[in-house]
């Protein structure tokens, strides 16, 4: 008589399994209770090394992606791991290239405007605006005074929703459902306000070379401007349940922490450099549109934490509500284009043009021939820079913290791969 | 930088300078540590496709003290080396191995350069102007050669597709 359970034949079964497995080179789990098979223990090396050595220190490579929920997208992360300490994190990205660069230079300049729709496809109102103002650089063309305002409204109601997304979805990452449903009921709100003035709630194509393709519909501002108003008691919903949320803090202060100088160094802009402390925003650094008149705080943080960002982003937030009001004050009645002629050939030049996405620096890189489409168009995405230092940013943290960092630096894939 | 300069133009309000292929690490740090341009904002090419020295590298630097942006170029024949300057700046690292993924541009001493949008094996430039738009069969396989147990067509099938 033994105490032993009879062995099942599903059990068995699962034995050799994992037996065939370790011979093929697979992963082998090791299985209790069931003697082992002559197969694994003639060719299972990989097999009895790791019934021996499970809690010792041991590297082990791990795929994360790419079709991870919290990777916001296809990214794929070789992480090299000790348990579930990152010893190595290696980005690959390209799962969405899609040859945007490519297509800009088989199509004529204002035809470029709906591909970056899709590049960084949360925030498409700010690529269309680098766009056009790289061709307006390049062509030297000025642009009326309520188009300037209108598209500063735009960017900047695209820059609540885009902070929006990234609220909602970074709090879900780390375990946060709940503002995920208030922050997508004011995204809502702001996708609606897009749909009115350009009929799409997403690949807007809302900006046109030399200015706007429509005008403002009727009480379209009173409606924003409602919002508006109720916006900041909205804004402090969201920090009433994250801010001093015990766990909330638990999972973000002092992941991913990194200074200016090293921030810099990465190339990395946007709400990640203003939350190490170095005031620069494109906005007030170098205005374009009419930015310099407008009043407004650039936030910032001194820890350079994950912690320092969603601080900063939320209070960019409140920022942008003060800019759209602004404007909305400044609208006057008058020409929504520029003198642009009807085929665009730009003079055989370069220029170089960048705003402030919500991500960081977006600039577009334009080489012209004097025909009338681009030589050669290149993009500086700020989601592709920023992503380069996430193995810097991981690097000695748990696996877990990488779900925070990510969201934290706040990528779309389709401008990293674009 | 004596001798480093070829030429340089100003057109709205954007200062370009040619310089040297060989003397572009050396541009990189004295623009980093003297002239105080600290963040590389970009590095990437343009294929002039009949000229002479086939490719123009192209960098843009940025300056927070002097609020102010400089655009340094080089050229490169086909199959011509540049020196990195990812060990000058590190948001060179991607970028040079964009510019190598889409030109075919090598860059002499980068720590990792691999392709970074396009897979291993890839075998063609994109954005070299001689690529077509509609692609190229490249001859490489996405998927592996081996199809899961109990489905998709034998290895030995004539009507077998592979992914290009």
């Amino acid at each position: 008589m033994t105490d032993e359970k009879p062995i099942s034949q599903a059990e068995k079964d699962e034995a050799a399994y994992f037996a065939r497995r370790a011979t093929e080179g697979g992963v082998a789990r090791p299985t209790a209770g069931v003697p082992e098979s002559p197969a694994a223990a003639g060719a299972g090396v990989h097999g009895a090394q790791e019934a021996h050595t499970l809690f010792d220190v041991q590297e082990m490579e791990l795929n994360f992606g790419p079709q991870h929920p919290s990777t916001h997208g296809v990214l794929r992360i070789i992480l090299k791991v000790d348990g579930e300490k990152i010893l190595e994190a290696k980005p690959d990205v390209g799962y969405l290239h899609r040859g945007t660069e490519k297509l800009f230079e088989t199509e004529t300049y204002p035809m470029g405007i709906p591909h970056t729709d899709r590049m960084d496809y949360i925030a498409a109102a700010t690529n269309n605006h680098a766009f056009c103002l790289t061709i307006e650089k390049l062509l030297g063309v000025e642009i009326p005074r309520r188009a300037q305002l209108i598209r500063v409204i735009l960017d900047e109601l695209q820059r609540l929703s885009s902070h929006l997304v990234w609220l909602g979805t970074s709090g879900i990452d780390l375990g946060a459902v709940t503002p995920f449903w208030y922050a997508f009921r004011e995204r809502e709100q702001i996708l609606d306000f897009f749909e009115e003035y350009c009929g799409a709630r997403l690949t807007l194509n809302c900006m046109r070379i030399g200015g706007l393709p429509f005008d403002l519909t009727p009480g379209w501002t009173e409606r924003v401007l409602e919002f508006i108003d109720d916006l900041p008691a909205r804004i402090d919903d969201y920090e009433q349940l994250l801010t001093d949320n015990r766990i909330w803090k638990l999972r973000t202060v002092g992941v991913g922490v990194i200074s200016a100088d090293e921030c810099i160094e990465w190339g990395l802009t946007g709400p990640i450099l203003r939350a190490s402390g170095r005031e620069w925003d494109l906005r007030r650094a170098q205005p374009y549109e009419c930015y310099d008149e407008l009043d407004f705080v650039v936030p910032t943080r001194e820890g350079g934490d994950t912690y320092d960002r969603y601080i900063v982003r939320v209070q960019e937030m409140r920022q942008s509500a003060r800019i759209v009001r602004q404007c909305l004050e400044l609208l006057e009645p008058g020409e929504i284009r520029g003198k642009v002629p009807r085929v665009i050939k730009p003079p055989a030049e370069e220029v170089y043009a960048s705003i402030e996405s919500p991500k960081g620096e977006l600039g577009f890189y334009c080489v012209s021939n004097g025909s009338n489409r681009p030589y050669r168009m290149h993009v500086r995405p700020p989601s592709f820079i920023n992503l380069q230092a996430l193995p810097r940013l991981a690097k000695g943290h748990l696996v877990s913290d990488l779900v925070a960092l990510i969201g934290t630096i706040d990528i779309v894939l389709g401008e990293v791969d674009r | 930088m004596p001798g480093a300069v070829v030429s340089s133009k100003e057109f709205a309000k954007q200062v370009t300078v040619v310089v040297t292929r060989e003397s572009i690490v050396g541009v990189a740090r004295h623009l980093k540590d003297a002239e105080d341009f600290r963040y590389c904002v970009d590095v990437t090419a343009v294929d002039w496709k009949t000229r002479a020295p086939r490719f123009d590298v192209v960098y843009h630097f940025y300056s927070f003290s002097k609020n102010d942006r400089i655009r340094v170029k080089c050229t490169a024949a086909d199959g011509e080396e540049v020196p990195s300057i990812a060990e000058v700046f590190l948001a060179a690292n991607w970028c040079e191995r964009e510019t190598f993924d889409m030109f075919g541009i090598r860059f002499a001493g980068h720590p990792d350069l691999r392709r970074i949008l396009t897979w291993d094996g890839f075998n063609g430039y994109p954005l070299r102007k001689d690529f077509p738009l509609e692609g190229i069969d490249t001859g490489a396989a996405i998927y592996p050669e081996e199809w899961p147990e109990g489905g998709g067509p034998s290895k030995n099938d004539p009507n077998r597709k592979v992914v290009s």
